[in-house]
């Protein structure tokens, strides 16, 4: 074995994961985070993490796993890694159970299972309402264990900048302390990019502040394809919010809540009457659409509001305790109102990326030597992503990017310590530039001000529902605003912590990502999944099955398509008010 | 306390300082009160347009935050006296003016920023972790009664703020305390049924330096801990799991 230096951009449970697994195999791993590893957004997953172990004697199957989500997906997502994700994972949330994790338990003391949506089986594995936080902190022990023994080395509080790209290949980083605002160059034989979603491009969404897909965006513009960015998944319930559109997990649903709006007097649950098979536990896209239309088309919104009621007061106060604490926690915290006496008011917002970095079967990007992981990428989840099956592809997709990487970095003919420090000094150096012209241009525009604007823009006209000239005008505004955020005012000058500085910096790549997704909406005149247009409300398959691959350039995104591998299941039409 | 009206403006009163070494100094700032609103939403506020109450440009102020739900332990700080996420501090339940301060106890890296480092080098002193055999399938592991989950599964829920080392009194220059955070993960990997195996050596870090020695029982810890962890009686049980053990080995001699 040929001693190998990997870096690995991401300290959510996909960096973690893909950590273990170099580390496993021997070799040295540098970890960069923005946070320290347990504050990434991971621990915010609360619902749980789905694997087809069928304890409940259902006969539910890996088959059915693997139909399930290819089908909620509507069919856009490559089959046979969704297969072999759908084969690994009863073997995931039993290595997870091995670290401790503190899974919720039948009486026999074997694994607990609930439901969630899309599916008709109980599949989804849960640590009470924390699930995605014990994930993190049993994988971040493991890290700490391999980072004792001195495989790991840490950098938190470190942000990437950009790749070193040397003869087309990724051969290390740029990075910046975010305490010293020290900028760095990094060698590295191989870079893992597993730094998550994008929610804050919508300003208000329910991820995490850190969720800007700066990075994603930073690796796009060094020239990594960008996969089916247009593919943004709204979550049907959240609480309304300034700061942060707190999510009420489908685990609600899936452990009996149901979803309703007051009509003549009389509760009136929607989605059990539409949707008969699934009831409440449609998949996301499909909720959400009704719930607009509930709202903005019926006129039904609670006090007339864009809010319908999310209902657990129903259900037994003790199993809240036992199943839903963390939810009813949040909701009683951030409303004032008890959800086990009141319905919670909830409505629609933005979660979850399922487009992301193009990558192959191994992870590989198009760039050799860059590899990406979790919610930064874009397999498994096609057009729309079930319920609890991210925690899953995150830990999956660690598992093939840490042993991918140090194949590839073992099998390299020249290390990166062997190529010249200048290319590393010089981006770099680059790097310290912009920097400085950001603090230095004493421009008038309020990086605040214009990121509160890209959100407002992108949440009216590219979430639920898409109208062709609507996107048109967001993408011209978007180029215009990338144009002011050349001429930005940053108040903070300071050499310590500046957030600002890194806040604008985030906001262009933000800006330049928000296109892509944009321009990828545009483009595809159909209807699959998350995608909605009402002028085409019909998945098209004839035109329309096929991978947008985003490329680049200063002019705005180059789209071009790919075909989706759909060699297991045939694709079918996609339906939930009938088996 | 008065209700809160749509207009009403309020004073936050935030104790800054420029860098780790510089000297701490108090800016007050007036933010417009909307419903619902917390100190997160008050910070940015400021953020966007920094002057203070007498008209004076100033530096955005810097502070921690990501998940805003109180799980990440990001934003802990102290509000009006006490350590707490400043995500779940609404504005109409507090005193005003409102008074932050960092994070107690650890050092400042600029304003309202704190270095927690020190309590993940303490979780590797109590190696918090299972010492597994490899990542291959090797099976469901370990059977787990739901009584036991029941009883862990609180422990469980530490986000790792550091409010219960900034409460403490026995955390202090002198004293190399590991803290009640650390404490429980040890009493929490020792409950687990693989966890368990490694009980002893668990044992031996937290009766030596800075363990559990340096708890002093003035039950700070549980009363400002943002998830109700009963951090009491987790150091108690690990207390006697760490007199018990000593025993044995010493019966064992
Ligand atoms: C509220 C909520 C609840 C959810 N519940 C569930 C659930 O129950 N089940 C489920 O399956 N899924 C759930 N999801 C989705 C799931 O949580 C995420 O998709 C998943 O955790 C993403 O993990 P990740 O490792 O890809 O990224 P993250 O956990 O987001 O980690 C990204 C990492 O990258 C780092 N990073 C980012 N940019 C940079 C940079 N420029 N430089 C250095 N580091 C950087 C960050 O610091 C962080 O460490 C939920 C999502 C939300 C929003």
């Amino acid at each position: 074995m040929k001693q190998a230096n990997i870096i690995v951009i991401g300290g959510g449970l996909a960096g973690l994961m893909t950590t273990i697994k170099i580390a496993e195999a021997g070799q040295k791993v540098q970890l960069f985070a923005m946070q320290p590893v347990r504050r990434s957004h991971s621990v915010c997953a609360q619902g749980g993490i789905n694997a087809a172990i069928n304890l409940k004697g259902e006969g539910d199957s890996i088959w059915t796993h693997f139909d399930d989500t290819v089908y909620g997906g509507d069919f856009l997502a490559n089959q046979p890694l969704v297969k072999r994700m759908c084969e690994a994972a009863p073997d995931i949330v039993e290595l997870t159970a091995r670290m401790g994790v503190m899974y919720n338990r039948t009486p026999e003391g074997n694994l607990d299972f609930r439901r969630f949506g899309g599916t008709k089986f109980h599949r989804t594995a849960f640590a009470g309402t924390t699930t995605g936080q014990q994930l993190v902190y049993a994988l971040d022990e493991q890290v700490r264990r391999h980072e004792a023994e001195g495989l790991v080395t840490k950098f938190e509080g470190w942000e990437l900048l950009s790749p070193v790209i040397h003869n087309g290949a990724c051969r290390g980083i740029t990075a910046m302390n975010l305490n010293t605002m020290e900028v760095r160059a990094f060698p590295a034989d191989a870079v893992v990019a597993a730094t998550g979603g994008i929610g804050a491009i919508f300003g208000l969404s329910t991820n995490s502040l850190v969720n800007t897909g700066s990075a994603a965006s930073a690796l796009y513009q060094a020239g990594a394809v960008y996969a089916n960015p247009e593919f943004v998944q709204v979550h049907p319930t959240a609480m309304p919010g300034e700061d942060k559109l707190r999510l009420i997990s489908e685990s609600a649903r899936g452990e009996g809540g149901r979803v309703w709006v007051p009509r003549d007097g009389r509760p009136w649950y929607f989605l059990e009457d539409w949707y008969p098979a699934y009831g409440n536990l449609v998949p996301r896209d499909i909720a959400s659409r009704a719930i607009f239309k509930v709202v903005h088309e019926l006129g039904l919104g609670v006090d007339g509001g864009e809010v319908v009621y999310m209902d657990i007061s129903h259900l037994n106060p003790r199993d809240i305790d036992r199943n839903l604490y963390g939810i009813a926690e949040i909701y009683e915290r951030f409303s004032g109102d008890d959800p086990r006496k009141v319905p919670m008011r909830v409505f629609p917002a933005v979660h979850y990326n399922m487009g992301g970095l193009w990558v192959d079967d191994s992870m590989a990007t198009n760039v050799p030597g860059l590899f990406a992981a979790g919610e930064a990428e874009y397999q498994h989840h096609g057009a729309n992503r079930l319920g609890a099956n991210s925690l899953v592809s995150c830990i999956f997709d660690g598992m093939v990017a840490g042993p991918a990487a140090v194949a590839y970095a073992e099998g390299l003919q020249k290390r990166s310590g062997e190529i010249s420090s200048g290319i590393f000094e010089a981006e770099a150096n680059l790097q310290r530039d912009i920097n400085a012209d950001i603090l230095n241009t004493g421009g008038t525009e309020n990086p605040f001000d214009l990121f509160r604007e890209m959100g407002d823009l992108m949440r009216k006209n590219v979430t639920v529902i898409r109208k062709n000239d609507d996107l048109k005008k967001t993408d011209e505004k978007l180029a215009e605003m990338l144009e002011r955020c050349g001429r930005l005012n940053v108040v903070d000058k300071s050499p310590v912590a500046n957030t600002s500085l890194v806040f604008a910096r985030e906001l262009k790549n933000m800006l330049i990502l928000a296109r892509a997704i944009t321009v990828g909406a545009l483009m595809r005149d159909e209807s699959r999944g998350a995608h909605y247009k009402p002028e085409y409300p019909m998945r098209d398959d004839a035109g329309w099955l096929k991978t947008t691959r985003a490329s680049f350039t200063p002019d705005g995104p180059e789209i071009s398509y790919e075909p989706v591998d759909v060699s297991l299941i045939v694709p079918r039409e996609r339906h939930y008010d009938v088996d | 306390m008065r209700e809160f009206v749509m207009s009403d403006n309020f004073t936050i009163k935030i104790r800054r300082q420029d860098g780790p070494d510089a000297k701490p100094y108090w800016q007050e700032f007036e933010v417009n009160f909307r419903p619902g609103m917390n100190v997160v939403i008050a910070l940015q506020d400021i953020r966007r347009d920094p002057v203070t109450i007498d008209g004076v440009k100033a530096d955005p102020v810097v502070w921690e935050c990501s998940c805003l739900e109180e799980v990440c332990g990001s934003c802990a700080m102290v509000i009006n006296g006490r350590a707490r996420q400043a995500c779940s501090a609404l504005i109409e339940d507090l005193d005003r003016p409102v008074t932050l301060e960092p994070l107690a106890k650890f050092p400042v890296v600029r304003d309202l920023m704190v270095d927690r480092s020190s309590l993940f080098e303490n979780f590797a002193r109590v190696r918090a972790w299972i010492p597994i055999d490899g990542t291959y399938p090797m099976g469901p592991g370990p059977q787990v009664s739901q009584e036991e989950q029941e009883a862990a599964y609180p422990l469980a829920r530490c986000i790792t703020c550091g409010c219960c080392l900034a409460a403490c009194p026995q955390v202090n220059n002198n004293s190399s305390f590991m803290g009640a955070a650390v404490l429980n993960q040890a009493t929490l990997l020792n409950s687990y049924p693989t966890g368990r195996m490694n009980r002893a050596a668990r044992l031996d870090v937290v009766r030596g330096d800075g363990g559990l020695a340096g708890c002093g029982n003035a039950q700070n810890c549980e009363r400002v801990c943002p998830k109700s962890i009963p951090l009491v009686s987790s150091i108690a049980r690990l207390n006697r799991e760490a007199l018990l053990d000593a025993v044995k080995r010493w019966l064992g001699k």
